[in-house]
């Protein structure tokens, strides 16, 4: 066990604000799914540090929300964002392509402050944008089925400005759906994100998927789950709306799949792996032998004899 | 030191080990009550003497060495380090004995310690620790877990012999790590701890080590029901929520 503090002589050394800071950070940007608010309350109480905790603030916050995908509502109400790195244009300004909207983000609010129409430069081409609308078309349509709380979007990144075939461009799916609970001490989280690569010479589509599934249960302890999973699948380069039904075909599949491993997982943990760490009962059937003490002699021989107890 | 207990339940527990010491930097007056609060992940040392394995706690540390419950001495070597009276060092002797066996029986393999100690009410207090570690490298029989550990802590503070009965306070906290790594479904790790307090008046008539055994024996058994309830069950309706297994009519891939 570290114990920092008794290194030192009899008065434990001052951290400096650098160090306090990189710590602050670290909490802010460790927090579950839906926690970071409570997770900020706890540190700036423990950091009694109101400037060093603005300056940590000010750097985790963008990150947690980028990496959890948080999504927001507009001002205007006409939609939300989510703010992510492939919808980010800068640190505080996020593009919804539905909408062709910018929106400005305060992220230690985590709210939306305004909102103003994206330029052409911000936005694809006529050409990518008839893919990225189809696919986010279809993949709304399954995110609402498959998904209760679920938000999606579609991005495009590489090759966003190419007028014409000939070229590849890029898309990024991402999907989100979380719940959060803290009454009842239960919070989660599922992240996809789909990378979509449309290869001009070869005219196929490439796809790379990642999804994290979070949760955690804080009733009587700290109990958190941490599922992560890769996959690829390719098709065929057709027209958008083609395009657009095979590649979310190909996500419902995948992500369908991964769930059922899931719960395969969940089925199997009990019986096989949670036996490796303690059995329900010994191999007799009975409760362990406390009060006898003839027994206790007569096991400890026959330990002592089978060498057990190393 | 109430946000510093905040913070210990929202942090990812694998990371429960630089949380703490992140604390302990932060909050270096709260030392003695993060150590003793803040559970981690056990640690063992080699009793050079006997050639077997002791568990670490706050209970049987001295500044920053150990005391070995097999033969009594500190590791590294203390000049002045507290030793439990010689009539408590006895019971700290056979409960280290008999829990290995109970050990052996529950966990088929680990390792376990027993640390008694006086305290200032004429009772004593006794920490029971078990490590085991269930991955396929180590004593997992059936090579599922890539990582697979579980830690339980128990201490039980016994009050004074009154009218032949003492009063029993037990406050148990089971560590559990569980990962599964493959190529079909990727890494999913499971990660936590629960504790929980039992409190009892028991006769002493057939010890007190019969008493804290049976406390222990009952609240493990308690504590595996809640962690199958919780792990698997409260985290496993997460996921279920957030994605519904798909009742959907399967849509057919078109030819690609």
């Amino acid at each position: 066990m570290s114990d920092d503090d008794e290194e030192t002589s009899t008065e434990p050394e001052e951290l400096s604000h650098k160090q306090k800071l990189e710590i602050a950070k670290w909490f802010l940007i460790n927090s579950p799914p839906g926690e970071i608010q409570y997770v900020a309350k706890d540190v700036k109480a423990v950091l009694k540090d109101e400037n060093v905790y603005e300056a940590a603030a000010a750097e985790a916050f963008p990150l947690y929300n980028k990496s959890h995908m948080i999504c927001l509502q507009l001002p205007d109400r006409s939609g939300d964002v989510m703010v992510t790195s492939f919808s980010e244009i800068t640190e505080d300004e996020y593009l919804d392509p539905r909408t062709a909207q910018v929106a400005v983000v305060n992220h230690v609010k985590q709210a939306c402050t305004e909102v103003r129409p994206a330029s052409d430069e911000e936005l694809p081409s006529a050409y990518v944008e008839e893919y990225r609308c189809a696919v986010d078309a279809e993949i709304s349509k399954y995110v609402g089925e498959a998904y209760p709380k679920g938000v999606c979007s579609v991005y495009s990144t590489k090759g966003k400005h190419v007028e014409e075939p000939g070229s590849n461009f890029e898309l990024v799916v991402v999907i989100l759906a979380s719940r959060h609970s803290p009454q009842n001490f239960c919070n989660g989280s599922w992240r996809s994100i789909w990378n979509v690569v449309f290869e001009d010479e070869l005219q196929i589509v490439e796809l790379r998927g990642r999804m994290e599934v979070g949760a955690h249960y804080f009733e009587e302890g700290n109990v958190q789950l941490d599922a992560k999973h890769e996959c690829k699948d390719s098709t065929a380069f057709q027209s958008p709306d083609d395009c657009a039904a095979s590649v979310v075909n190909i996500i419902r599949h995948h992500e369908t799949e991964y769930l059922n491993s899931l719960q395969t997982s969940y089925l199997n943990l009990p019986d096989t792996t949670f036996k490796d760490l303690r059995r329900k009962l010994p191999v007799t059937r009975t409760l362990f032998p406390w009060h006898n003490t003839m027994q206790f002699s007569l096991t400890r021989d026959i330990s002592k004899e089978l060498g057990i107890g190393k | 030191m109430e946000a510093a207990m905040g913070l210990m339940r929202r942090i990812p527990p694998k990371h429960s080990e630089t949380a703490l010491s992140a604390l302990l930097s932060l909050l270096p007056h709260h030392s003695s009550d993060l150590l003793s609060q803040v559970d981690q992940p056990l640690q063992v040392l080699c009793d050079v003497d006997c050639g077997k394995e002791f568990i670490l706690c706050e209970y049987n540390r001295d500044a920053d060495s150990y005391r070995s419950p097999w033969s009594n001495k500190y590791h590294p070597p203390l000049e002045d380090g507290p030793h439990p009276s010689p009539e408590l060092r006895k019971l700290e002797i056979e409960a280290n004995e008999v829990f290995a066996v109970y050990r052996e029986q529950y966990y088929e393999g680990g390792i376990s310690s027993v640390y008694l100690w006086e305290d200032e009410n004429e009772g004593f207090v006794a920490c029971f620790l078990i490590k085991k570690d269930g991955s396929k490298t180590a004593h997992g029989k059936r090579g599922y877990l890539q990582e697979g550990a579980w830690d339980a802590i128990h201490v039980i503070e016994v009050g004074p012999e009154e009218e032949g009965k003492a009063h029993y306070c037990l406050t148990s906290t089971v560590m559990l790590s569980l990962t599964t790594n493959d190529e079909s479904s990727g890494t999913f790790n499971l990660s936590g701890s629960i504790r929980r307090q039992m409190n009892m008046d028991l006769s002493v008539a057939e010890g007190h080590l019969c008493n804290m055994g049976k406390m222990i024996e009952e609240m493990e058994g308690k504590l595996r029901n809640s962690l199958d309830q919780v792990y698997f069950g409260k985290t496993k309706e997460m996921v279920c929520t957030l994605r519904p297994p798909a009742e959907l009519v399967q849509m057919r891939l078109p030819d690609s």
